[in-house]
């Protein structure tokens, strides 16, 4: 797999269809971290394995990548749901970027330009894992009470550093609703309302956007499980909305049937 | 002379309730789940064994992540003050490492140098900190590379240090360390002829300071900032696990006319933290930046205030979502032809 990924990396930059390829490389002691790869001889230091689950797809939209030049990204499963759903928010065009995509079963797949990708995604609706599906259950097994102590106690060890925003790459908003204070919507400080409010308001602009991917869990400095709340929207959605269904949430449609929306 | 004693591990949960029964608030360091976190504690059995370094700093017992500064009403074209935030109770810091206590110099340079920060000095001025000295240290550890070690007595009222498996070596450093003591003299056995040395970690050095120093003012331009920041996300978890970082915001909540000022922790990673009313942004990316907290640290900080803004505990690289090493960063600087 990882032979396979260098090969690609070094064709893409080689023949100069890609400036860079964004993969993964090795890191401090056993982590790996998010490499730049410019120049196909370097090509060599990809690495594909287990530990390669950071969402890479960020990167596309930082300005100094881009200023790099056309990014070829090793993309996993939710690297390419979240290719899919930033085009499908506008945020690059289908010529910006090429993918060196790897199925769920480890595969390299074909995908020659964003529109195999979108079709590969279609194919592959987000489903919760039934692990995932069990941690969602356990909360909702508990009563009110216990579920508000539940979230009171993990957002307390909040410090609004906002690692979950920065390495969310559906998190790219210019101004974040945080950062509007005329008005404030959301309280800054973090103290129980504060942290409260931003959880909410991040899961809840997150609704039918989020890919899963888990990276503000892992990026969470002090082990916030974020996942939860995303996970259990992931789970209404699929319950409502049904796993076909485009972008639910974050869909308009002119001829919508409700008319509150108009 | 430092004055040095003994004192069993078995004694220390009768010291917390000592201290406590003195009318003091006990900090320590508690897992919780995968970190471990400074809480207030109420006997020594809660206390983390077995971590390296604490998830967060010790820092917050003297610059808490948020913390009410005033009070206030508005009436038609008036605002009046109401009465401020209680004044803290004492508060004993237990288990900060050397570094950590080290780290106290550099807030104190910015709150309490130029400005006598009112909210910091009450705080600094009621808490006692009783560090231990580091047996263990892993590859992101730095300290003896910037000044310190892992038995440094800088920062620290009492450092312990574990020299057999239920004796600690007490050095009493301050007043408040011995104020300490006389809350529980029977606790404390006179010291032999004991010495720490040999039971601390081995934290080699990594880097010449002084070369960094030197080289950091002709760097500013370097394409250095801009690869080793490629991956950088521009979150604020590096500065908020700092225990050397002081930046601060001000906010301000109102309900109908009542009001409060908070304080809280800041991030120059943040692209907001320049950003001008104007709309002008001074430091439009993030390589500037990751070039400013390096700069800041290691150049701005020993120029201005005389003191380096780090400390070496390596937090900021374990915490890193996507592996910023900043002892890498600073090594490739230093090696740089
Ligand atoms: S990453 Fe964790 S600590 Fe930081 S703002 Fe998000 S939830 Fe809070
Ligand atoms: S909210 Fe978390 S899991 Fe969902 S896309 Fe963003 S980083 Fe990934
Ligand atoms: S260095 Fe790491 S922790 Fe600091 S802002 Fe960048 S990504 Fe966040
Ligand atoms: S910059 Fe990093 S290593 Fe230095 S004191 Fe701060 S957290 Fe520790």
């Amino acid at each position: 797999m990882q032979d396979k990924i260098i090969q690609k990396a070094k064709e893409l930059l080689s023949g100069g269809a890609v400036q860079v390829v964004i993969g993964y490389g090795q890191g401090t002691g056993d982590r790996v971290r998010a490499i730049f790869i410019q120049k196909p001889e370097d090509a060599g230091r990809l690495i594909m394995d287990g530990r390669c689950v950071q969402n890479l797809a960020g990167y596309l939209m930082k300005h100094e990548v881009r200023a790099l030049g056309r990014a070829a990204i090793v993309a996993r499963m939710p690297v390419l749901r979240s290719i899919a759903q930033l085009m499908y928010e506008e945020q690059f065009k289908d010529s910006d970027v090429a993918v060196i995509g790897i199925s769920d079963a480890n595969e390299l797949v074909d995908l020659p330009d964003l529109n195999a990708l979108k079709e590969y995604v279609r194919a592959n609706p987000l489903k919760l894992t039934p692990e995932e599906q069990a941690e969602v259950d356990r909360l909702d097994a508990m009563t009110r009470e216990e579920r508000w102590a539940f979230w009171m106690e993990e957002t307390s060890k909040c410090i609004k550093c906002y690692a979950c925003r920065a390495s969310c790459p559906m998190c790219y908003c210019a101004r974040c609703t945080v950062e509007v204070n005329q008005p404030q919507w959301i309280s800054v400080p973090s103290h129980d309302l504060g942290n409260l409010e931003w959880h909410i308001m991040r899961a809840m602009h997150l609704a039918g956007r989020c890919v899963n991917c888990g990276e503000c869990t892992r990026a969470c400095p002090v082990g916030i499980p974020l996942r939860l709340l995303n996970q259990r929207i992931i789970a209404d959605i699929a319950d409502n909305f049904g796993e076909e269904e485009d972008y639910a949430l974050a869909a308009f449609k002119p001829d919508d049937k409700e008319d509150f929306i108009r | 002379m430092t004055d040095k004693k003994t004192i069993k591990k078995s004694s220390l949960d009768d010291l917390f309730k000592k201290m406590m029964a003195d009318g003091k608030r006990v900090l320590a360091p508690v897992r919780k789940g995968e970190t471990v976190l400074f809480q207030e504690v109420d006997g020594y059995s809660a206390v983390a064994a077995d971590y390296v370094q604490t998830t967060l700093s010790a820092k917050e017992a003297l610059l808490p992540r948020c913390e009410e500064m005033m009070r206030f009403t508005t009436a038609q074209s008036t605002v009046s003050l109401e009465e401020g935030p209680a004044k803290p109770s004492p508060v004993v810091v237990f288990g900060v490492r050397p570094c950590d206590a080290r780290s106290i110099a550099v807030v104190n340079a910015v709150y309490l140098k130029d400005y006598n920060d009112a909210l910091y000095k009450e705080k600094s001025d009621s808490t006692t900190i009783i560090a231990v000295s580091c047996a263990k240290s892993d590859e992101y550890c730095f300290c003896t590379s910037v000044g310190g070690s892992p038995g440094s007595t800088e920062g620290s009222d009492i450092l312990l240090t574990l020299i057999d498996g239920d004796t600690y070596l007490a050095e009493i450093l301050t007043d408040k360390g011995k104020a300490v003591v006389s809350i529980a003299p029977a606790l404390f056995a006179a010291a032999g002829s004991e010495v720490k040395e040999k039971h601390l970690a081995d934290v080699p050095v990594q880097f010449d300071l002084g070369a960094l120093e030197k080289k950091l003012p002709g760097a500013f331009d370097g394409a250095v900032w801009i690869t080793q920041s490629l991956r950088c996300i521009g979150c604020g978890t590096c500065s908020y696990v700092c225990p050397a970082c002081t930046c601060f915001d001000i906010q301000d909540e109102t309900d109908g006319t009542r009001g409060m000022r908070f304080r809280c922790w800041d991030s120059c990673g943040f692209g907001q933290f320049t950003l001008h009313t104007s709309g002008h942004n001074p430091r439009e990316v993030q390589s500037q930046r990751w070039r400013q907290r390096i700069m800041h640290k290691f150049s701005y900080q020993p120029d201005q205030l005389q003191v380096v803004g780090c400390v070496g505990c390596g937090r900021c690289s374990r915490a890193c979502p996507v592996d910023m090493n900043i002892l890498q960063h600073i090594k490739d600087i230093v090696e740089a032809r």
